[in-house]
C-alpha cells in the first residue's frame, strides 16, 4: 500500500445534488445535497444517502436513480472520478449534479437496478482485466463468495487494507513496484533487490488494462474554463485497449509512450506492432508527431499533440514512469482509467 | 513425412483472432455471406469516424447486420431449434423501414434484429452484438428476446444470467446493446479450430470469422450455409459445435 494509493482511497468529489425540477411534488422545493462522493465509487450506491433527502418530496412510483451534469446524463458504470476529470475539465467546487428518481432513459443509459447492477459491472470489469493481464478469468471466477464479498465491500467502505489483502489473493500484479517504500514491512528486501538491475521494475505481464477517455479539440486553449464542453457522449472516444508492453521497452516506459502507443491512429511512428504500410514521420519531437500518406497528393499532414492527461483527478508528468503510474493510480477493479485531450491540428508538410 | 507436421508451429494456437487480421477476417466473412447466404441482405462494413488523421493505419471497424426480422409463424419452428428469419434487403429498406416488413410479415409479429461483429482488443475476439425491436421501433426486453432464442441458447441463458448474454454499452455508439460475452470464444475456437492450424495457413486466419460464427451465429439462431466452411471445417462443426453447447 503506497502513499499514493491511500490518497486515491480518500480521494472525494464534493457534490451539490439537485433534485429536477419536474421530480419536485412540494413547496418550498427542497435544498440539494451535498455529499462527499469517493473517486473511486459509483453514483448510483449514493442513493442511500440521497433518498432520505429527497423522499419526502417525490412523486409516487419506482425509484429508478440517474444523474445528469448539464443536461448530460451520465454513464453509471464509469467511477465518479472519472466521471468528474472527464467532465469537469475546470473542477467545480462543489459539482453541482442534477439527480433524477423517476424517468430513466433506458434508450441511452444501461438499466440499473441498484447494488447489484453496480456491482456486476465492477466484477465483470475485474474480470475482463483478469483477462488482459493474465489470459483467464479463472481467479476471479473461482474466488470464494467471502471474498468476492469482502473485496465488494472494501470497495463500497473505501477500505483499502481489507482490499489489499483480498486484492492480493488474486495475483494480478501488472508491474514489479520499485518505486514504494513498503510501509507494512520491513525496507530492507526493497533495497537488497536494487542491487539486482533486472529484477527492479522487471515487467511481469506484457498487457495492462486501460480505458482512455479521448477528446480531441482543434484549437489551443491556455484555460480549461476555455475547453470545449463535452454535451454529448459522442465527443468522447471511449477506448478500451490494453497497453501492450514489450521487452525491449526496459523500466523507464513512461507516461507518454503509453498514450501514444493506445493511439497509433494519432501516432504511428510509436506503435511497434505496425505493419510494412506504415506512414512516414518526418520530425518527431516530443510534443507531436507527423504522419504523412505517401499515396496522397495532399500537401498538408495533421499533427497530434497530448494536450492533457488526467489520472485520479492529476496531470502527472509525461515522464513519469507507466509502471508507477499503473500500480498508484489504477482504480479497484485494476483497469487504469485516464481522460485524455489532444489537440489535432493541420500544418503543411515541410518540403 | 506429413507436410502438415513439418510447417506446425511449435507454439499452439490460444484461439484469439489478432488485431491487425480482424478486417482481412471480417471482408472474407462478409464475402462468403453474400456468395452462400443468399436469403439474407450481406453484412456492412462501418469504419469506425474517430479518427481523420492523413495516414495509412488501417481503419477500425465493424460488421453489421441490420433489420433481420425473426417471423414466428408456429410453434413447430421454435422446437426444432432453428428459426425462421425473413431478411429485409437493406437497399429498399432505406425508403420505407418498416413499411417492408409489413409487407413480408403481413399477419405475424415480426421482432427485428440488428446484429454487429465488434473485435474486443481485451479478449483478443471477435463479440457478437444484438439489440431486437418491435416494429414500432420500442426495444424489445431481454425476457422477449429470451423467447426468441433457439432453446438450448434459452436453456443456458436461463443456467448463468450473467455470465452469458449480457447487457452492455455498444463500444462505438453509446447506446445499450446486448452481446454474447466473450470470455470463453477463445477456449472453443481452439477447440473447434486447432487441428486445421498451421502458422503458414493464410486461410486459416481470413476463415476465422467464418468459423466462429458457425458457432456464434447458432446461439442467435442464423444458420451460414455450410458452403462457407472448408471441408475440414465442416467434418469438425458436425462433431465439436454441439460439444461446445454441452
Amino acid at each position: 500500500m503506497s502513499e499514493a494509493q491511500k490518497y486515491v482511497w480518500k480521494g472525494a468529489i464534493p457534490l451539490q445534488i439537485h433534485l429536477h425540477e419536474s421530480e419536485v411534488t412540494t413547496l418550498p422545493p427542497p435544498p440539494p445535497a451535498l455529499v462527499l462522493a469517493p473517486r473511486i465509487g459509483y453514483l448510483p450506491l449514493l442513493i442511500s444517502l440521497l433518498k432520505p433527502h429527497f423522499s419526502a418530496t417525490l412523486p409516487p412510483g419506482v425509484d429508478t436513480i440517474w444523474f445528469e451534469y448539464k443536461g448530460l446524463p451520465l454513464k453509471w458504470y464509469i467511477p465518479t472520478g472519472v466521471l468528474f476529470d472527464l467532465l469537469c475539465m475546470e473542477p467545480e467546487r462543489p459539482w453541482n449534479l442534477t439527480v433524477h428518481f423517476r424517468g430513466y432513459p433506458s434508450n441511452l443509459l444501461l438499466p440499473c437496478e441498484g447494488e447489484d447492477s453496480v456491482k456486476w459491472s465492477f466484477i465483470n470489469s475485474l474480470k475482463e482485466a483478469a483477462y488482459v493481464i493474465t489470459g483467464n478469468c479463472k481467479n476471479i471466477m473461482n474466488m470464494s463468495q467471502t471474498d468476492q464479498a469482502d473485496l465488494w465491500g472494501s470497495v463500497l467502505n473505501g477500505n483499502l487494507e481489507s482490499y489489499s489483502r483480498v486484492s492480493s489473493k488474486l495475483k494480478l500484479e501488472t508491474f514489479e513496484d520499485e518505486y514504494t517504500e513498503n510501509v507494512d514491512s520491513a525496507s530492507t528486501k526493497s533495497q537488497q533487490s536494487t542491487g539486482d538491475a533486472e529484477a527492479v521494475g522487471q515487467v511481469k505481464t506484457s498487457r495492462i488494462p486501460v480505458r482512455l477517455y479521448l477528446w480531441t479539440v482543434n484549437e489551443d486553449f491556455d484555460d480549461f474554463e476555455d475547453a470545449p464542453v463535452i454535451d454529448n457522449w459522442d465527443k468522447v472516444s471511449y477506448i478500451n485497449r490494453p497497453v501492450e508492453i514489450h521487452k525491449e521497452d526496459g523500466k523507464y516506459f513512461s507516461l507518454n509512450d503509453a498514450v501514444k502507443r493506445l493511439l497509433p491512429e494519432y501516432f504511428p511512428e510509436s506503435s511497434f506492432g505496425n505493419e510494412g504500410d506504415a506512414s512516414i514521420n518526418q520530425s518527431a519531437g516530443e510534443e507531436g508527431e507527423n504522419s504523412c500518406d505517401p499515396e496522397s497528393s495532399s500537401h498538408t499532414v495533421e499533427i497530434a499533440e497530448i494536450k492533457c492527461v488526467r489520472i485520479q483527478g492529476i496531470e502527472p508528468s509525461l515522464e513519469v514512469p507507466f509502471s508507477w503510474v499503473v500500480n498508484n493510480l489504477m482504480n479497484p477493479e485494476y483497469f487504469l482509467h485516464m481522460c485524455v485531450c489532444l489537440k489535432v491540428s493541420e500544418a503543411n508538410a515541410l518540403q | 513425412m506429413d507436410l502438415k507436421e513439418a510447417v506446425k508451429d511449435k507454439i499452439p494456437w490460444d484461439g484469439t483472432l489478432p488485431l491487425n487480421e480482424f478486417s482481412l477476417s471480417a471482408s472474407t466473412f462478409s464475402d462468403k455471406w453474400k456468395m452462400f447466404n443468399h436469403s439474407f441482405p450481406p453484412w456492412l462494413w462501418n469504419p469506425c469516424p474517430k479518427h481523420h488523421l492523413n495516414s495509412s493505419h488501417k481503419v477500425e471497424g465493424y460488421l453489421s447486420l441490420e433489420n433481420v426480422c425473426l417471423v414466428k409463424s408456429c410453434e413447430e419452428e421454435k422446437n426444432h431449434g432453428s428459426l425462421s428469419w425473413k431478411a429485409e434487403s437493406n437497399i429498399s429498406q432505406a425508403e420505407e423501414p418498416f413499411d417492408h416488413a409489413t409487407l413480408v410479415c403481413p399477419e405475424f409479429e415480426a421482432n427485428h434484429y440488428d446484429f454487429h461483429i465488434v473485435y474486443s482488443p481485451s479478449y483478443r475476439v471477435p463479440v457478437l452484438y444484438f439489440r431486437s425491436y418491435y416494429s414500432d421501433g420500442q426495444p424489445l426486453p431481454l425476457s422477449e428476446i429470451e423467447k426468441d432464442l433457439p432453446g438450448h441458447s434459452a436453456e443456458l441463458l436461463l443456467e448463468s444470467k450473467w455470465t452469458f448474454i449480457t447487457q452492455e454499452e455498444h463500444p462505438y455508439l453509446n447506446r445499450p446493446w446486448y452481446k454474447l460475452h466473450p470470455c470463453g470464444t477463445r477456449d472453443w475456437m481452439k477447440l473447434l479450430l486447432s487441428d486445421t492450424y498451421t502458422s503458414s495457413n493464410k486461410n486459416f486466419i481470413e476463415q476465422y470469422l467464418v468459423s466462429w460464427f458457425s458457432v456464434v451465429g447458432q446461439v442467435v439462431g442464423l444458420k451460414i450455409s455450410l458452403e462457407m466452411l472448408n471441408i475440414e471445417e465442416k467434418k469438425l462443426f458436425e462433431t465439436t459445435a454441439s460439444d461446445i453447447f454441452e
